[in-house]
């Protein structure tokens, strides 16, 4: 691992300050996706800007139709969260089955939403709840947002500070697990909300999260497992690893899609 | 034996828990000498290469750096040996290629030690290391046995053609063949047991120091036998007398084998020391771990069993082939041949055996002995055939196991072995018991009923632990003898220290050893301390590994207490003015044999030591050392019964009981013994469900971290249910057998029967481990056409 600076900035302008003040500068959350590539020497930031000290960035609130979660918020925090779990539960456990105790504890949803890791599983929910991603600068709804694996729209100095969930009339997710690292191989969220009908998958492919409008057409035609227990993606663009390969994975998104349906209840 | 609340058969909790659940304990890493340097080992990034030149100039201008020495600097130290020479069918000695610490010439796989870069700070030797510009000209890996073996295979090693070792043999062969002929059956298997990186909680550390006002090199090092390092290093790799060359294996994180071996590192730290004059330190990365700690397993095999119409065993084939990884390993080399081949009876009866190996270099990390070493690759072979016999004969595979049973001892096996008492009948049916065996088709349907298909399936076996006698290993090839010492200072106010060869890394000799010792001597458990892994307070040790540390070295200790007591007997019969023949001892005190004349243990060590009142002829002091040579292996033997539910959809296998009924021989321990077999039980399942070590072609390794490397998890395992049939070994005065490796010799099979039964009704007929849920969801493909 390289030397780096560290900055512990007290408010937004101060971290944002020091993001424009730096030649290779980057945002620190929880530290589970950017310290290890780090120690791996596959990032090199010349400044970490800690936003741990930043003030408000960690506040869940209720708005009515939607869910806004600060973007320091981690993932235990969301799990553990009376308004999540009683607006929006599919989230709660969505972020109950990251990782392990010990990265639940540490990582946040900003963290993982700028990272936009393939295999990571808030970019599913973000996209089947219709979710905007909300910055220091602008609203960016998660549509725009993930742009394939480990890409954003997100500029250089720019920091999330939140994402709001709309909160949908029914919604579940479902994940089959890689077993040694335990992110998603194959991972769907199944929502019938505001943005309409979605089936967002995460884990599979190589360009990250995306939709399946085969089956959110037939659940909008028949809410049921059925539906789209027949309906097959292409292993066109599946990743493949020593965990599941294309064909592997492309099944699993039929079969956890399936149960994310029935879990809808 | 008078069996207190701390003696012999008694749940004591460990001694050293205390220091290690507050944080107290001493690893290597946590030592730290005055004026130390940190050495970083610079690691080959390609499995295979000449290498065209070094460039070491800019890493040692880098800030900090002290020293950068490469293979060219090392010219000259000894190689790495290895310590057991096998012998091929043809009587020719095996291919024993050089192996320099620090490569000279060529580089032969991801992880082979290129440089050590010395600096104040470790951040300083790393970061330098990154500008030693090596000329890596690229050649061909082979990265598994069969790109080794294939036609015009790249050459690991110019001495070894075809990338052979040794082709070795063992049984009758002529008797075996006979047997096929006579065969109303045959059934034939291949099976591939996979490779396996330990994955120790504790990395690989070593901190080498130099006295010049001594001349005495001291390496403090993770290792399973620190006497064995110090006879590798000092003899053979740095020319170093034993009486200037101190070996410390302190606190021990875990070795599961990986730390049996003498390696590399070692030697480059202490030589480094030596040159610099100052101590150096160096603390394995895990990703580093991951491509430089020995690796496990790795064979191909075909076999075939003959039998009669009606079952019985008739004759065993098995041809295997092994990969021993780039260089030869400390015990490579006997793992697929005398602690394999030898186990191929089995608990059974078959009259004629014959097993071949033939063992191959690769481009990759060498490989050595993993807990069970080479007895979890036989009885997984033997299991899943014998499970196949039953299925193609249509005979129950719980009778099949049962007709051919050993159940008279002495049992001379026809490969090498003689077993000395067992009852594994009784152990059979008390793992029937336990698991329910005969109300398992209810369960099977009831899954059913819910979508899942639930298999049960069973593994019956022997193992052979405490490998000895020495005469015997020589003459198959040991450099060393497998005895072992035990010391035993009562000291003059009664206490007692215990000095054992073996060595504890989680094992809690600490605790058993010394229950054992209080039992014996009648005085408190917590009077008696246990001290390991210090060549220079130990008087020789073989260390700790197959299962031998209370067997061997619990008996050492045995026989060293007993000469304690021969010697106090007459210190005793002086005091109490009798004759030695007439004092007994017991519970703590020597006493005049039908009278209650009687002097303490602590009376009589005072005297041994203040021997103002002294028999004339005797030397004071009390305090004893045996050496024990073991007559035979010891024998634990057991069935393990395993239940999955497989969800046919996701392939997913869960493990929903696990049964053991072991006979691992006295207990002296049972919480310890309990945790060896939760522990071991969950390696094998590990081995059966989720590790898998894969190479790619190029030799790169593909699981080099937890992210694609599965260990299991506490939550993948059901609570197992441990269940006791012991018989006791004869030829040790303890009856004990061993149990540190039942689990990952006995499970595994059972784990894969219980799969291939759960998925037989869907046309599934064989599985290869792991039984990963992609493995398990294609073979349901495949079958389904
Ligand atoms: C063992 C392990 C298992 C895991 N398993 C899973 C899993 O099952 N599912 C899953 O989804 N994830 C998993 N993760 C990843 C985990 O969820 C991380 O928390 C997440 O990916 C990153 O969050 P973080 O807070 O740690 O971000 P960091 O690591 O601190 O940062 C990650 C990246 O985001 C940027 N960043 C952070 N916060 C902001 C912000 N507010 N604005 C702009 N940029 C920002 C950083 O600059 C960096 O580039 C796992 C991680 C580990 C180590």
């Amino acid at each position: 691992m390289n030397d780096f600076t560290y900055h512990a900035p007290t408010s937004m302008d101060e971290a944002l300050g020091a993001l424009r003040g730096a030649e290779g500068g980057k945002v620190i959350a929880g530290g589970q996706s950017l310290l290890p590539i780090m120690k791996l020497n596959l990032a090199m930031p010349s400044d970490l800007v800690s936003l741990a000290g930043v003030p408000g960035l960690a506040d869940i609130a209720d708005g009515g139709d939607s869910v806004t979660v600060g973007a320091m918020c981690t993932h235990a925090q969301v799990a553990a969260s009376a308004i999540v779990q009683g607006r929006i539960p599919a989230l709660a456990a969505m972020a109950d089955g990251i990782g392990d105790a010990q990265v639940r504890n540490a990582g946040t949803i900003g963290g993982s939403v700028a990272h936009n890791d393939p295999a990571a599983d808030y970019p599913a929910a973000c996209v089947a709840l219709g979710a905007t991603i909300v910055t220091d600068r602008r609203e960016i709804s998660a549509d725009d947002f993930f742009r394939g694996m480990f890409m954003t729209p997100l500029e250089e100095d720019e920091v999330i500070t939140a994402v709001r969930f709309p909160v949908p009339a029914r919604a579940a997710y479902a994940k089959f697990a890689n077993p040694a690292s335990k992110y998603a191989i194959a991972g769907v969220m199944v929502a019938d909300g505001p943005a309409g009908m979605r089936v967002a998958v995460t884990g599979a492919s190589g360009d990250g999260v995306f939709r399946v409008a085969a089956m959110e057409a037939a659940l909008g035609d028949s809410f049921s497992g059925d539906a789209v227990a027949g309906i097959s993606v292409s292993t066109d663009g599946m990743l493949s690893d020593t965990a599941a390969g294309a064909e592997y994975r492309a099944h699993l998104v039929t079969v956890m899609a399936r149960r994310a349906v029935e879990a809808c209840g | 034996m008078s069996g207190n609340g701390t003696g012999i058969g008694a749940s004591v909790k460990r001694k050293e828990d205390q220091r290690f659940l507050t944080g107290r304990g001493r690893y290597t890493d946590d030592i730290n000498l005055h004026g130390q340097l940190y050495g970083y080992i610079l690691r080959s990034p390609v499995a295979h290469a000449s290498i065209g030149g070094i460039d070491t100039g800019a890493a040692m201008a880098a800030p900090g750096v002290h020293a950068v020495f490469t293979g060219k600097d090392m010219e000259g130290v000894g190689g790495i040996p290895t310590g057991w020479l096998i012998h091929s069918k043809d009587g020719s000695a095996m291919v024993e290629p050089p192996h320099p610490a620090l490569a000279l010439g060529k580089v032969r796989y991801v992880g082979d030690c290129v440089a050590i870069v010395v600096a104040d700070t470790m951040e300083q030797a790393k970061s330098a290391a990154n500008l030693v510009d090596v000329d890596y000209q690229e050649l061909p890996a082979v990265a598994s046995i069969e790109a080794a073996e294939a036609e015009g295979a790249a050459q690991v090693h110019d001495e070894a053609p075809d990338n052979v070792c040794y082709d070795w043999e063992v049984g009758d062969k002529a008797a075996t063949d006979a047997a096929f002929e006579g065969a109303d059956h045959v059934v034939s298997i291949d099976v591939v047991n996979n490779r396996l990186i330990p994955n120790a909680i504790e990395p690989r550390a070593a901190i080498a120091n130099f006295d010049p006002a001594t001349d005495e090199y001291t390496l403090y090092t993770t290792s399973q036998n620190p006497h064995l390092v110090r006879l590798l290093l000092g003899a053979f790799v740095l020319g170093l007398p034993e009486h200037k060359l101190r070996i410390v294996a302190p606190d021990v994180g875990g070795g599961f084998g990986s730390k049996i071996p003498h390696y590399a590192e070692e030697a480059i730290l202490t030589w480094t020391a030596g040159q610099l004059g100052r101590p150096v330190k160096w603390t394995c990365e895990r990703i580093d771990a991951f491509k430089s700690d020995t690796h496990g397993r790795d064979h191909i095999s075909t076999a075939k069993l003959a039998l009669d119409a009606d079952g019985n065993f008739l004759g065993l084939h098995v041809s295997t082939k092994a990969n021993l990884g780039a260089y030869l390993s400390t015990f490579a080399t006997c793992v697929p041949t005398y602690l394999y081949g030898i186990l191929f009876a089995g608990p059974y009866t078959t009259p004629a055996v014959y097993c071949e190996v033939k063992s191959f270099f690769t481009n990759t990390v060498p490989v050595d002995a993993l807990r069970g070493a080479g007895r979890p690759e036989a009885t997984y072979l033997l299991e899943r055939l014998v499970e196949k016999a039953a299925r193609e004969l249509g005979m129950d595979r719980v009778e099949i196991r049962r007709k051919n049973f050993v159940r008279e001892f002495p049992y001379q096996t026809p490969v090498a072995l003689q077993y000395d008492q067992g009852d594994y009948d009784a152990t059979l049916d008390l793992a029937l018991a336990a698991a329910d065996w005969d109300g398992f088709e209810a369960r099977r349907a009831e899954a059913a009923a819910r979508g899942k298909c639930r298999g049960i399936g069973i593994s019956t076996f022997i193992e052979a632990c405490g490998i000895a006698p020495s005469a015997v290993v020589g003459s198959l090839g040991a450099r060393a003898g497998l005895y072992e010492s035990g010391s035993v200072r009562v000291h003059p106010t009664g206490s007692i220290s215990v000095f054992t060869g073996t060595h504890s890394h989680g094992q809690g000799h600490e605790t058993t050893f010394a229950q054992i010792v209080s039992d014996m001597l009648g005085v408190d458990f917590n009077a008696v301390d246990v001290v390991h892994g210090d060549s220079a307070k130990i008087p020789f040790g073989m260390g700790t590994y197959g299962s031998r540390s209370l067997a061997v070295g619990g008996t050492a200790i045995y026989l060293a207490v007993e000469k304690v007591i021969e010697k106090g007997k007459k210190i005793a019969a002086h005091l109490l003015e009798a004759s030695a023949e007439d004092i007994e001892f017991e519970n703590g005190s020597f006493t005049v044999a039908g009278t209650d004349r009687s002097k303490s243990l602590g009376e009589v060590a005072l005297t041994a030591y203040v021997p103002h009142n002294y028999p004339a002829g005797l030397e004071p002091g009390l305090e004893e050392t045996a050496f024990y040579d073991p007559l035979n292996f010891t024998f634990p033997a057991g069935t393990h019964i395993v239940e999955v539910e497989v969800d046919p959809e996701t392939g997913e296998v869960d493990l929903v009981a696990v049964t053991g009924s072991d006979d691992v021989g006295r207990i002296i321990n049972p919480m310890i013994v309990a945790g060896q077999l939760h522990g071991g039980l969950a390696h094998g399942i590990g081995q059966a469900l989720m590790e898998e070590c894969r190479y790619q072609e190029d030799g790169q390794l593909e699981t080099g971290s937890y992210m694609n490397y599965t260990m299991p998890r506490a939550a993948d395992l059901p609570s197992f249910s441990i269940n006791h049939n012991t018989t006791h070994c004869t030829h040790n005065p303890l009856g004990a057998k061993g149990v540190g490796e039942v689990g990952s010799i006995g499970v595994p099979p059972a784990v894969i029967n219980a799969v291939i039964d759960a998925l037989r009704p869907l046309g599934v007929d064989d599985m290869t481990m792991p039984a990963t849920s992609q493995r398990v969801w294609q073979a349901i493909q495949h079958a389904q056409g």
